[in-house]
């Protein structure tokens, strides 16, 4: 088990004639992830590393009975690209595209919402279950297969978490991206009941940052419903106020959503928050051993 | 990205929504002949990207002629928050008997665009968030219905009692949505918003900030914007593919990925150091890109100390390490480096930075402490 990705999954990728796009359907099909087609409008009939292309979502679900399609479209077009998606029946759309304003992401939840379509980013590194499926741009050589759910609004902060992890021996069930913008798709409640109730995950880490309301929610939502250890890193503790911190959701702004604020929340709730990334293993040893 | 006051109550007037006459003013003369234009009394308001302008001074009302000259000549030339005013805007003088807070943003939580009302308008909105949190409504616009009649009608019933008023306010209500929409705002403000002695609506104040993201679809708001001189480098930096961001220290970051420069800057920090600045400069081992980042942290006087913190991932560490090795030998750094690699192939790229002479490090702590210690040492000399 594992949660929203594993070897059943079956994976086109939107956008896999352009240069991130080709490069990440190579990339996840090498690693083992079930690639089953690519979509590039105009460009069906074509192959990009003995993938086929199709011109539309719809044909390339009837062809392949894709379940889960990754988005490497520039971000003016990635909302329509996650429509489609949703419309032709996909059930979980990873947004990869950085840059979408948010008004589009806005737009697009009601759809998603009616269709029962799951969606991760926009603006985010995708998910990995490792041993299983690659579904994003992480690099799949620094995950170890094992029991740590982890679910994280930054990228490279997230591989230096896992590097972290695997270097001390402790596997992932699943490690998700959720994005760095301030309306995404699923989020840290959603993950953590999923993570709850997968029966591989046996500890839970919860990465976060500045900005939004996020993190206390999450906290709240540990208190009353995640039985499973937790522990949280958040970054972002000495930025200043009304900055965005590269991520367009990473803001301080009018004194809320400091870092400061986060860990109180966490902290109140018994999830210990680590001060470096270096001390998230010997946390989460510590409390499995409880 | 922000605008003025000014420039955000030109919008409402585009979209009918009633605003004081008012008129922009660089000089003092001008203040003057706008003030004898308009008619007393008038106030005199400092345009500045920044909150807080009532409090440090910058808005004053003036009952006589010579008192918009003296409270112009005070205000343009005024510091707040580090910004200097270089314009006014004199607006009319207008007598009310009530004021409210309404204003449109983007919520997180529901995903969607929410409405906020309060009938405490006229003090800033976020201490009334802060102390009294109930005072704030709060009502959520479905994306797909826009903002309807019936819920324009409902707000304004949460502001006025009487009848005309509640027309005018959800008649203008949906007028903000409609500029919320059309120009990717993140934020529209009206506060105050208040009653005329006439019994009409006005909207006294005015504030609005943009999605940047958006942006490539909203020229108009991009030709009016006025960015500020670390927004210019913050600018010019994005031009370059880096995110970049001054910051007070001394210590020089220079990382891949948005989080894991924060969480440098925070492991600096942690050890009683202070980061120059935050920077990430994406995921490639460009020589190019190395070398703008540089340059940009060694712009900075203050920087004595560059600290180099690369997660080799998809880009491994030694296409990093020779990226950096390339990028080194064509710019003198004279000040101390301190580079920590780690992920992918990191072995092989320890090895080549350190055949290149260059310090390297293994860890984020061992990277922030030996940072820390250079700085000290600098400073001692």
């Amino acid at each position: 088990m594992s949660i929203l990705v594993n070897k059943n999954t079956k994976l086109i990728v939107q956008g896999i004639t352009g240069r991130d796009g080709s490069f990440h359907a190579s990339k996840m099909k090498a690693y083992g992830t079930n690639v089953v087609g690519g979509v590039s409008p105009g460009k069906g009939g074509q192959e990009v590393d003995g993938i086929p292309v199709f011109n539309t979502v719809s044909d390339a679900v009837k062809a392949t009975g894709a379940d889960t399609s990754i988005i490497f479209v520039p971000a003016p077009l990635a909302a329509d690209a996650i429509l489609e998606a949703s419309e032709a029946g996909v059930s979980l759309v990873i947004s990869i595209s950085e840059g979408v304003p948010t008004l589009d992401m806005i737009k697009v939840t009601p759809y998603l919402k009616k269709n029962g379509t799951k969606l991760i980013g926009s603006n985010c590194p995708g998910l990995i279950t490792p041993g299983e499926a690659l579904v994003g741009i992480l690099p799949g050589n620094i995950f170890l297969k094992g029991g740590v759910g982890l679910m994280s609004r930054s990228g490279t902060l997230t591989y230096e978490m896992v590097h972290q992890l695997t270097t001390n021996g402790l596997g992932q069930s699943t490690c998700v991206g959720i994005g760095g913008d301030p309306v995404a798709g699923l989020y840290f409640q959603e993950l953590l009941q999923m993570f709850q109730d997968d029966p591989e995950t046996e500890a839970i880490v919860l990465i976060g940052e500045i900005g939004g309301d996020a993190e206390e929610q999450a906290a709240q939502y540990i208190k009353e419903n995640v039985t499973k250890p937790v522990v949280a890193f958040i970054a972002g503790q000495s930025a200043p106020e009304g900055k965005r911190m590269g991520h367009a959701g990473a803001i301080i702004s009018s004194g809320t959503g400091t870092a400061e604020e986060k860990i109180a929340a966490f902290e109140a709730v018994g999830v210990p928050v680590a001060r470096r990334p270096e001390e998230i293993p010997a946390l989460l040893i510590k409390m499995l051993k409880k | 990205m922000k605008i003025h006051e000014y420039q955000a109550k030109e919008i409402f007037s585009r979209y009918s929504i009633p605003v004081t006459r008012e008129e922009l003013c660089f000089t003092v003369e001008e203040v003057s002949s706008a003030t004898q234009k308009l008619g007393l009394p008038v106030v005199v308001k400092a345009q500045v990207l920044a909150g807080g302008r009532g409090k440090a001074g910058g808005v004053k009302l003036a009952k006589s002629l010579d008192e918009a000259t003296t409270a112009a000549t005070a205000i343009l030339g005024m510091d707040i928050k580090g910004y200097t005013v270089e314009k006014v805007l004199v607006a009319e003088g207008v007598r009310f008997n009530n004021e409210v807070y309404v204003g449109l943003t983007i919520d997180r939580k529901s995903k969607s665009v929410i409405f906020m009302a309060s009938r405490e308008g006229g003090v800033e909105i976020e201490e009334v968030a802060k102390e009294n949190p109930d005072a704030i409504l709060k009502f959520p616009i479905d994306p797909d219905l826009g903002m309807t009649p019936f819920l324009a009608r409902k707000i304004a019933f949460s502001l006025f009692t009487e009848f005309s008023l509640v027309k005018q306010a959800a008649d203008m209500f949906q007028k903000l949505y409609r500029i919320f929409m059309d120009t990717d705002a993140s934020l529209v403000e009206i506060n105050p918003l208040v009653i005329t002695d006439e019994g009409n609506l006005l909207a006294l104040d005015g504030k609005m900030n943009f999605d940047d993201n958006a942006l490539f679809r909203q020229s108009a708001i991009e030709a009016i914007m006025e960015p500020d001189e670390d927004e210019k480098v913050e600018l010019d930096a994005k031009s370059k593919g880096l995110t970049f961001i001054r910051l007070d220290g001394s210590i020089g970051c220079m990382v891949n990925g948005a989080g894991l420069a924060m969480a440098t800057m925070d492991m600096i920090k942690l050890y009683g150091g202070e980061p120059a600045n935050f920077l990430d400069i994406g995921g490639s081992s460009s020589p190019k890109k190395v070398i703008d980042a540089m340059n940009l942290i060694l712009s900075d006087p203050k920087v004595k100390v560059v600290m180099i913190n690369i997660f080799g991932g998809i880009t491994r560490c030694d296409d990093v390490a020779r990226g950096l090795v390339a990028a080194l030998e064509q710019i003198k750094v004279e000040i101390p480096i301190v580079i920590r690699l780690a992920g992918t192939n990191s072995k092989e790229g320890l090895e080549i930075l350190k055949q290149a002479q260059l310090p390297v490090v293994e860890t984020m702590t061992q990277a922030a402490q030996k940072a820390i210690t250079l700085c000290e040492t600098i400073s001692h000399l």
